[in-house]
């Protein structure tokens, strides 16, 4: 059986990575197994310079899922490169790295710096919701995708996948405009914005009054753009939404994923990306599925 | 380290009405667990409610393995936690924090809570009167209806006052004021405080005031429990407004020292 792919030009052991913003750098989950069971490790969103993140309360449970408005707290990629990537490179796993700024300078100056970093790509957030600046701002329209990729895909050698907002009317066309400024692979979707209010105070719960929506909650919606994406552009797709287990990961591939990550699931099950790792093997053998490149895509429409 | 297991319920007892007390086996979190940890626990192996619930650790015995927690029913995820049976296993990841009640260095220590905040300073209390320590325990209640663990403290102290809002039980007033009569006293070195925010904002300012440490416990609304979210940001003291610092009640905390953070 081979779980082995290759992912816009990273080799991963197996198609389940962690998604960004849920495994912090690691190292909380390195207590619980062996992180080079995964196929790769997204980051935390790291910027430039220092982000103290936004005013709490920043996340809250809703159903089958959970807002969050943290405001890409993280210690600036300066940090991550002296504390944090040190200590992933202990494991045998794909490290790539999401990136966040506020103007279209500081990507490509934290770009310039990732491609001097033993990292095995980079993952550019056009799709963080919860920051004023940057991010969504870009991330929404096809011109501002193609022109913050085009200009961090000129000072990046290593593999640029494009992390995509699902909160527009056409998600096919900005992944379009991924495909259009060069990069290797795209990423979707981030989280749905969304907002909840506490009836007795009469005001949202979130200090940030809005937050994105993760969780199985939005995972057909994430389903559906993944096919939506896999139809217009020939990049390879890293899904994501809502999967906390092998069959959902499955769904995902059939509409067209070739790798995905594991986001708030993992705050349920510390072994949520492990126990998928496990699953998509059980469902290959149940369908005597050699090759699990074979089915990416494979969802037959009716 | 935190390890997350199947804890068996072996004994469950409601306090009073919509407060259960659980006892489990949960030998491999006892090992490491101090004063102030807390756990996380997932009440069913469902996608709804979604996320783990965070609870303070209440008793512990390193002998038999023995873990104890008190939670009050809030919402769905304690309602449904409320109604399992002896001998069900318990999903539980712990101990969790880093942030814990550090006493030794004390003598005369004052430990004050409010409501359903009393619960994990037992733990603490235990440990400090075990020490030798003199334990000087202040318990806050808004009625007689409300009041849990007296009979609990009052082992663990060497004197407890308990106090209600309306003066149906016990001390008419807040324990605060008997605190601070004690500290002009000159009977205490420290103070440890768990409960709700105007009280551990009172008792915090009571210390700075006196130049007495102070230790607090805190919540916050949390997704991983682990340090991974960054959900359950708490800001610090001296960081500015415009530049504001964060730290996280998981990981950092849950107990802080009282000047560290803004609440």
């Amino acid at each position: 059986m081979n779980t082995k792919i290759n992912f816009a030009g990273i080799e991963m052991k197996n198609p389940v990575t962690v998604a960004s913003g849920t495994f912090g750098y690691g190292r909380e989950y390195s207590d619980f197994f062996d992180l080079g069971e995964l196929g790769g490790i997204i980051t935390k969103g790291t910027s430039l310079k220092p982000r103290s993140g936004n005013k709490p309360p920043r996340v809250c449970e809703t159903a089958s899922g959970m807002l969050n408005s943290i405001g890409l707290q993280n210690p600036g990629v300066e940090y991550f490169a002296q504390n944090d990537l040190p200590f992933l490179k202990k494991f045998d796993t794909a490290i790539i790295v999401n990136a966040c700024g506020s103007s279209i300078d500081e990507y490509v100056d934290l770009c310039k710096i990732l491609n001097t970093l033993d990292i095995d790509g980079v993952e550019l957030n056009l799709s963080c919701p919860n920051v004023k600046a940057g991010c969504m701002a870009f991330g929404n329209t096809y011109d501002g995708v193609k022109q913050v990729t085009s200009a961090v895909r000129k000072v990046l050698d290593k593999p640029l996948i494009v992390k995509l907002t699902p909160n527009v009317t056409d998600i096919a066309s900005i992944a379009k405009a991924v495909e259009d400024a060069g990069a290797d692979g795209v990423s979707l979707i981030n989280t749905l914005l969304g907002m909840k209010i506490d009836i007795d105070k009469q005001k949202p719960v979130l200090a940030n009054n809005t937050g994105g929506l993760s969780g199985p909650a939005i995972k057909p919606v994430a389903v559906r753009m993944v096919y939506q994406v896999a139809q217009a552009v020939n990049i390879p797709i890293l899904g994501m939404g809502g999967i906390v287990n092998g069959d959902d990961a499955i769904e995902f591939m059939l509409a067209g994923a070739k790798a995905i990550s594991i986001g708030a699931g993992n705050f349920i099950d510390p072994y949520t990306s492990v126990n998928t790792v496990k699953g998509i093997e059980s469902y290959m053998n149940r369908h005597k599925i050699e090759d699990i490149n074979d089915i990416v895509g494979k969802v037959k429409m009716n | 380290m935190p390890v997350d297991i199947k804890a068996k319920l072996i004994e469950k007892k409601e306090l009073i009405p919509g407060i259960f007390k659980f006892s489990v086996n949960a030998k491999e979190i006892v090992q490491t667990a101090k004063p102030g940890h807390f756990i996380e626990i997932r009440v069913n192996d469902d996608i709804e409610p979604f996320l783990r619930r965070p609870i303070s650790i209440h008793n512990m015995d390193i002998n038999s393995g023995k873990l104890e927690f008190i939670f009050q029913v809030k919402g769905k995820g304690t309602e449904i936690l409320s109604k399992k049976k002896v001998g069900d296993l318990i999903d539980i990841i712990g101990p969790l924090g880093n942030g814990t009640f550090k006493y030794e260095k004390y003598e005369n220590i004052a430990i004050i809570g409010g409501g359903i905040g009393v619960f994990p300073l037992y733990e603490l209390a235990k440990n400090a009167k075990n020490d030798g320590k003199k334990v000087y325990t202040y318990l806050g209640f808004r009625n007689k209806d409300l009041v849990v663990l007296e009979e609990e403290f009052t082992n663990v102290s060497t004197s407890l006052t308990l106090t209600t809002d309306d003066g149906s039980y016990s001390q008419k007033g807040f324990a605060i004021d008997f605190l601070k009569k004690d500290i002009e006293d000159g009977k205490i070195d420290s103070i440890f405080a768990c409960g709700p925010l105007p009280m551990l904002k009172a008792v915090r300012n009571l210390a700075i005031e006196k130049g007495i440490p102070c230790q607090i416990s805190l919540e916050e609304r949390m997704g991983c429990g682990l340090g991974v979210c960054l959900g359950c940001a708490v800001k610090t003291a001296n960081s500015p407004e415009e530049a504001p610092q964060y730290v996280h009640v998981c990981k950092a905390g849950p107990v802080f020292d009282a000047g560290y953070v803004e609440i």
